[in-house]
């Protein structure tokens, strides 16, 4: 398994000190209407590392500006193309200056300014082309492992994925942050009922309090969005409480102290395992906090997670722009009829071939050789999923961030 | 192949991983069991006395308690095991009421 586990790890050194696993080229829209074009000089660059990033809205929203720039300064991001209607609200000019302030090769294209789809799409490819080009002389230094950030969601869980694939993952957390690198886990909407454990890993007192405060902000919000949190399916399976249930993905998080809770587009601070708090501040506005999974990759993937560990059941066959996501799956099943969409098979554990400890050695191998510069399924397969929706949140306060 | 599953070494459940078929006689914690019904993918069965009160320990952590005492093979479910949640907030509060 472990047979292309490279012995050292090389990274694309930023300005900023973080480097990057991967080195491409991200097309970002700043409208909706700004779509196609995006998509067209994209569409041209097939096979090559060149990901479509964007924001639908029209109307100005200090979250989504925060995640674009977020992105766009990711460390796996070595060049960028902002391409822009021209009568939208997003502020391009002060995205363009965040982007060239950090040295990258940035670009932004005025559909309108230019004379129409044509001319941009012309103008955007001739950029992307010089772009791959000049993001060869980036230069590659030694990166360690504790300089990684791992992020981890669920999606398609099913009986199987509280079984093996969620305590797998938690365990190859424990390791990860063991390591000396950063952890990140999400999705407080799946920690209700556990508050007490979750804050008693807090590493302060002041950020147990924010940890109890996450939770139950989520099953507010929650709880307005009318969905609940128990339904008789999960009995049916076998569950029986909320506390067990909410474990059964919790898990993916593993045992060790919470150094910090943030939001999304926040850095982390030390190496150490990290909450993030994906579900929006104030009275519920935009819909759901995550309406896909994809949302929460994006989200951890902005707070500089080099690659997304995924959990499924049932068969998600989704990656993500700008960082590779590396599939866990839960169900044996499920494996024997997707093996070509999934990195690991935790539902060996299930017939006996394998253990918890085994799965969680696979899991830091496979990050290690994804980090090493091969492609995960997902990536090889082309997906590079990206959803950016609205929504509001207030800054995380001092307590969040001790350490 | 084993058809249970200890998720966690503290945990005083173990889950099932292969469906058990009534008739099945499974050794848990060393004591033999006959299983009177069919067990689905993800049931518990208890694999330590709990007495009437105790915690369920499931991944290491309390799952609930015990609403009756609970022998070794015994099928944990809604039966026999309560949440111990008790929300800190009502969900009458500001945000549902019409």
């Amino acid at each position: 398994m472990s047979l292309s586990r490279p012995e050292h790890l090389r990274g694309y050194l930023r300005s900023d000190g973080r480097k990057g696993i991967r080195n491409l080229v991200v097309v970002a829209y700043l409208v909706e209407c700004a779509h196609h074009v995006a998509r067209k000089i994209t569409a041209s660059f097939d096979g090559q590392p060149v990901h479509l990033i964007g924001f639908r809205g029209c109307y100005p929203n200090a979250y989504a500006a925060k995640m674009m720039a977020a992105l766009c300064t990711h460390p796996n991001v070595g060049a960028v193309l902002l391409v822009s209607l021209g009568c939208e609200s997003f502020n391009r000019n002060r995205l363009f200056e965040e982007v060239a302030s950090t040295g990258r090769p940035v670009k932004l294209v005025g559909i309108q300014e230019r004379g129409g789809t044509g001319k941009a799409v012309a103008e955007g490819r001739e950029f992307v082309a010089s772009a791959l080009e000049s993001i060869r002389s980036v230069p590659v230094t030694d990166l360690d492992f504790s300089e990684l950030v791992i992020g981890v969601v669920s999606g398609g869980s099913d009986a199987t994925s509280g079984i093996t694939a969620n305590p797998a993952t938690g365990r190859a957390f424990d390791r990860i942050v063991a390591g000396g690198a950063t952890a990140i886990f999400e999705n407080t909407g799946e920690m209700i009922g556990l508050e007490g454990h979750l804050s008693g890993r807090a590493v302060t007192e002041g950020l147990a309090g924010e940890l109890r405060k996450a939770v139950e902000k989520a099953a507010r919000y929650y709880a307005v969005m009318g969905h609940g949190s128990f339904a008789p399916g999960n009995a049916e399976g076998g569950l029986t409480t909320l506390e067990e249930k909410s474990m059964g993905a919790y898990c993916k998080s593993g045992t060790s102290p919470i150094s910090g809770l943030i939001k999304p587009a926040d850095r982390t601070g030390k190496p150490g395992l990290y909450l993030m708090d994906i579900v929006p501040d104030g009275e519920p506005r935009f819909g759901f906090p995550n309406p896909s999974d994809i949302a929460e990759m994006i989200e951890l993937i902005a707070s500089g997670a080099h690659c997304v560990l995924f959990t499924t059941g049932r068969g998600s066959v989704a990656g993500s722009a700008i960082s590779p996501v590396i599939k866990i799956c839960a169900n044996p099943e499920t494996y024997a009829r997707m093996s070509g969409d999934m990195d690991i098979n935790a539902g060996k554990i299930l017939y006996g071939q394998a253990t918890l400890e085994d799965i969680a050695v696979e899991i830091v191998d496979k990050i290690w050789e994804v980090a090493g510069g091969a492609p995960s399924c997902s990536e090889s397969l082309g997906h590079q999923e990206f959803v950016l929706e609205y929504k509001s949140f207030e800054p995380a306060g001092p307590a969040c961030l001790p350490v | 192949m084993e058809k249970l599953f200890k998720i966690h070494p503290d945990d005083n459940v173990v889950v099932v991983k292969r469906r058990i078929e009534p008739g099945d006689v499974l050794l848990v914690s060393g004591v033999s069991v006959v299983f009177d019904k069919s067990l689905g993918l993800g049931h518990k069965v208890a694999a330590a006395p709990i007495p009437r009160g105790a915690k369920v320990v499931k991944f290491g952590v309390h799952i609930g308690s015990a609403t009756e005492h609970i022998a070794v093979g015994d099928h944990v479910h809604l039966h026999n095991l309560k949440s111990d949640y008790l929300p800190t907030y009502t969900l009458d509060h500001e945000f549902v009421k019409a």
